[in-house]
């Protein structure tokens, strides 16, 4: 547990600075409660995505399948269980985070021996596929989605109890992605993302770590997506469970924009991006889901190593 | 001496062309075994057969007197095959000193026996090798910053780190520095009677190998021209035809 | 679903019906499938932004028919609007990334897909689009097959297009030139040829062959502005079953993959057409995975 805690001088600065933001912002912001809710909720997605795509050298598109199973589950059992909100709730975010893992354990054995780009645009293909099948099914609403049960608190409970929750969440994934990472776990990630022939060569379980890796992703994407459902009160099988086009990608530039395989990268990208979204919804009302696409354009592009790869630039370039 | 590494009439052909055929060797317990012949006669892809990069037509390859041919590379390596690249192979953006705590022969466990930090004995262990090899001082540098002459000694101070029954050297000494040369030369003999390592290398510098090995294996166009002690297959004449391009 | 299946083998002039009609749809996969092998075989980019092109396409010849053209002339009109996105995109955002890591130039035209589907949105809303070329039907079999004449003439179309490139590549002085950057992009600059100009000129082209397969597609389909990523992952598929360079292969696994997914569309019903598509792109990569892995080889 010490090493939990062993964070370096700066690092316990930024960390108390999120959780300062994040304990006590519902309350000075009660407004905000649903924005900042949903900044924890991206955070989560980056540290998730960067596990393969940054730590493994996965770029995967399709972790917005373990998201959508989540929300699902959730949706399911709550409508189904016929037990009290928390209860189902509770029910319904173990049974989702199970199935993530389980779908993570199943689709890992399938497609984590496709390398490169075969990989990329397999799992793009595994989220769409699995909106289609979400919008078709009519036992989860097919096309129209399904409404999850209202929250029994008082008006403007609800927000500050799922920023709370989801805060526990990012936090929880945080400290623990950043134990992996110290342990020869996160150097056998790094190990197959640099030299993938060469870790099989010296002998490392590859497949198997592999799997893992992604069902670790997976556990936290299926809490985040029972719990983002109820917050959202609806789930739509396109734009909200496997939304590809959105939360999917986002997943992916977050971790790009604050620096890929970094421990506060995913997290500073997330901040970055969440806020930048916010803004263009505020101003550019009808056109920002355009401004949201030129951006991801110009972030691939133009500033592809990241802040954190910047702040390393600059640093290298005032040494020497 | 009893053998480690047995090569029974192995034929591997890519696309029509015939890189093996029929090539039998043997490497026995404790030994340094060299392989030669001219570019293109088939060493590099012995190796892969051996370790398994890719299947062989026809043939059988035993280690210890169990057959590996149908193996994977990674089955191959904990059981204590080993090799090393001629472009060398290295985790580029990983610092040399964790290159060396992920090449620890604990790194083949299962998943969760990994969720472990490394521990200190290991982390000793990878530094030592380091200073074996003369990279002590860059241990926390980036592997892909070092030099090509130095990223090949860090590859050999990762396969030592492995623990390897036998170690396949790819051309341990091209692209390093002649004036190193022979620290390399004593470094592999130290690797093989102090650490107890087999050897099997290929090499082109003839000075070194017929310096170190104690028997020597000549391939040319895929198949084995002569076999023998350093000095038998230094006479031998179709050794030196092959060289010099006499057909 | 296992109704329509039985359906399906009880009445071969049904059978026939709907794969006759995909096979003709499949010509316009082949189209945008062959451009994607260009593209992915001289920049060695995966271009999903391939799908959208496809569909700006199909929205030239809507304009020009709303406009008051005949439909027909929308064809080429189409492929040169086309074109000249294509050479603009290249010039604009492409060549930043033809030689990094494959990764960033698939996100980049990803993003770019993003960026157009949400534009055709915004500027042409989210209706359903088709054009009516007036050509009318073949009746087949007492009129259990049907056929229309435009989708015959899209066939013939998409073949007579791909053909042209086909031979434009072997001959042409340009496209030789494009043939030799796709074998070797250094050797090809020794000898004078100027890459970025031939890169250009074959992202151009690219745009020229999805604006006609577009074309084909709202005069014998219909294109709506989230269509995009289904002709992206089509194409995807054809070339990695086809192979890069095999023209007759991508031909024949883009009429293939059109009767096949019509006749999954017929089996298990229009609304699981889609999720067929892309499911059958995952089956494939792991397919061809699991082939590579049984003879203990690598793939790259």
């Amino acid at each position: 547990m010490n090493r939990l805690f062993a964070l370096r001088l700066n690092d316990w600065q930024i960390a108390a600075v999120l959780a300062f933001l994040g304990l006590a912002g519902p309350f000075l912001l009660p407004g905000l409660a649903t924005q900042i809710a949903f900044l924890w909720l991206m955070v989560v997605f980056a540290l998730t995505w960067d596990m393969l795509g940054g730590r493994m050298g996965y770029n995967s598109f399709g972790n917005i399948v373990f998201f959508g199973i989540g929300c699902y589950a959730a949706a399911v059992v709550q409508r189904d269980a016929g037990v009290g909100y928390f209860e189902g709730l509770g029910l319904g975010l173990l049974v989702g985070a199970c199935l993530a893992v389980l779908a993570a354990v199943v689709f890992g054995a399938a497609m984590l021996g496709i390398r490169g780009h075969y990989f990329a645009i397999g799992t793009l293909g595994l989220g769409i596929a699995a909106g289609e099948i979400a919008a078709g099914w009519d036992y989860v609403g097919a096309g129209s989605g399904m409404a999850l049960p209202l929250y029994p608190g008082e008006l403007g409970q609800r927000e500050i109890f799922f920023c709370y929750s989801l805060f526990a969440l990012a936090a929880i994934c945080f400290l623990l992605f950043r134990w992996i990472y110290s342990t020869r776990f996160g150097l056998a990630l790094n190990a197959i993302r640099d030299d993938h022939d060469k870790a099989d060569a010296m002998g490392l379980r590859t497949t198997p770590i592999k799997i893992f890796a992604w069902a670790l992703s997976a556990l936290f994407l299926g809490i985040s997506g029972g719990l983002a459902a109820n917050m959202i009160g609806f789930i739509d099988p396109r734009d909200v469970a496997f939304a590809g086009a959105t939360f999917g990608v986002w997943m992916v530039l977050m971790a790009i924009l604050g620096g890929k395989g970094t421990l506060w990268g995913p997290v500073l990208g997330a901040f970055v991006f969440h806020v930048t979204q916010e803004l263009f919804w505020t101003y550019l009302l009808g056109w920002q889901r355009v401004a949201l696409g030129l951006l991801i354009v110009v972030i691939v592009v133009f500033f592809p190593q990241g802040i954190m790869g910047w702040l390393a630039e600059r640093r290298a370039r005032a040494l020497s | 001496m009893s053998a480690l590494l047995e090569v029974k009439n192995v034929t591997k052909s890519f696309g029509g062309v015939v890189a093996n055929r029929d090539v039998s060797l043997t490497v026995r317990q404790g030994e340094i075994a060299g392989l030669i012949g001219p570019n293109g006669s088939g060493k590099t892809t012995l190796f892969g057969s051996i370790t398994g990069t890719h299947a062989v037509d026809s043939g059988d390859i035993l280690f210890e007197g169990r057959s590996i041919a149908h193996l994977r590379p990674a089955p191959i390596a904990r059981a204590g095959l080993l090799r090393t690249w001629q472009q060398t192979r290295i985790y580029g953006e990983m610092s040399c000193a964790e290159n060396m705590a992920i090449s620890a022969r604990e790194a083949h466990g299962h998943v969760f026996s990994l969720l472990r930090p490394v521990p200190a004995a290991t982390r000793r262990r990878g530094d030592d090798l380091l200073a074996f090899v003369g990279l002590h001082e860059k241990r926390m540098e980036k592997a892909g910053s070092l030099s090509f002459g130095q990223q090949k000694l860090l590859e050999f101070a990762m396969a030592l780190m492995n623990e390897p029954k036998l170690l396949l050297l790819d051309e341990p000494t091209a692209g390093i520095n002649p004036t190193l040369i022979n620290g390399l030369i004593d470094r592999l003999r130290r690797a093989n009677t102090e650490l107890g390592v087999t050897l099997l290398v290929i090499e082109h510098n003839m000075r070194v190998i017929m310096n170190l090995a104690h028997r020597i294996t000549c391939l040319a166009h895929g198949e084995v021209l002569a076999a023998g002690t350093p000095e038998e297959v230094r006479d031998d004449k179709r050794v030196l035809d092959a060289y010099l391009g006499v057909a | 679903m296992l109704d329509n299946l039985s359906l399906f083998f009880q009445y071969p002039s049904l059978a026939a019906d709907v794969i006759v009609n995909g096979l003709l749809i499949g010509a316009i996969f082949a189209l945008a499938a062959y451009g994607m092998a260009l593209v992915w075989g001289v920049l060695n980019i995966v271009n999903v932004v391939q799908g959208e092109l496809v569909v700006l396409g199909g929205y030239v010849t809507f304009l020009a028919v709303q406009a008051g053209l005949p439909p027909l002339l929308g064809f080429p009109l189409s492929a040169a609007v086309m074109f000249c996105v294509g050479w603009f995109i290249y010039r604009a955002i492409i060549f930043r990334v033809v030689d990094k890591d494959i990764f960033i130039s698939i996100l980049a035209t990803f993003g770019l897909s993003i960026l157009f589907q949400q534009l055709a949105n915004a500027v042409f809303g989210s209706d359903v689009r088709t054009v009516d070329a007036g050509l009318g039907s073949l009746h087949l079999f007492d009129g259990t097959v049907t056929l229309s004449y435009v989708k015959l003439l899209a066939f013939l179309l998409a073949l007579g297009a791909g053909l042209t490139l086909w031979l434009f590549l072997r001959h042409a002085r340009l496209g030789q030139a494009i043939r030799a950057t796709a074998q070797n992009p250094r050797a090809a600059r020794i000898l004078g040829i100027d890459t970025n100009r031939v890169y250009a000129m074959t992202y151009a082209l690219n745009g020229a062959l999805c604006g006609a397969a577009g074309s084909l597609a709202v005069m014998a389909w219909t294109i709506h502005p989230y269509i995009g990523l289904p002709y992206t992952v089509r194409s995807f598929m054809v070339v990695v079953v086809a192979g890069v360079g095999n023209v007759a292969g991508v031909v024949a696994a883009g009429l293939g993959l059109g009767a096949l997914e019509n006749v999954a569309g017929f089996v298990f019903g229009v609304e699981f057409q889609i999720a067929f598509v892309f499911g059958l792109m995952v089956v494939i990569l792991v397919w061809r995975n699991a082939m590579a892995a049984r003879k203990r080889s690598y793939l790259e």
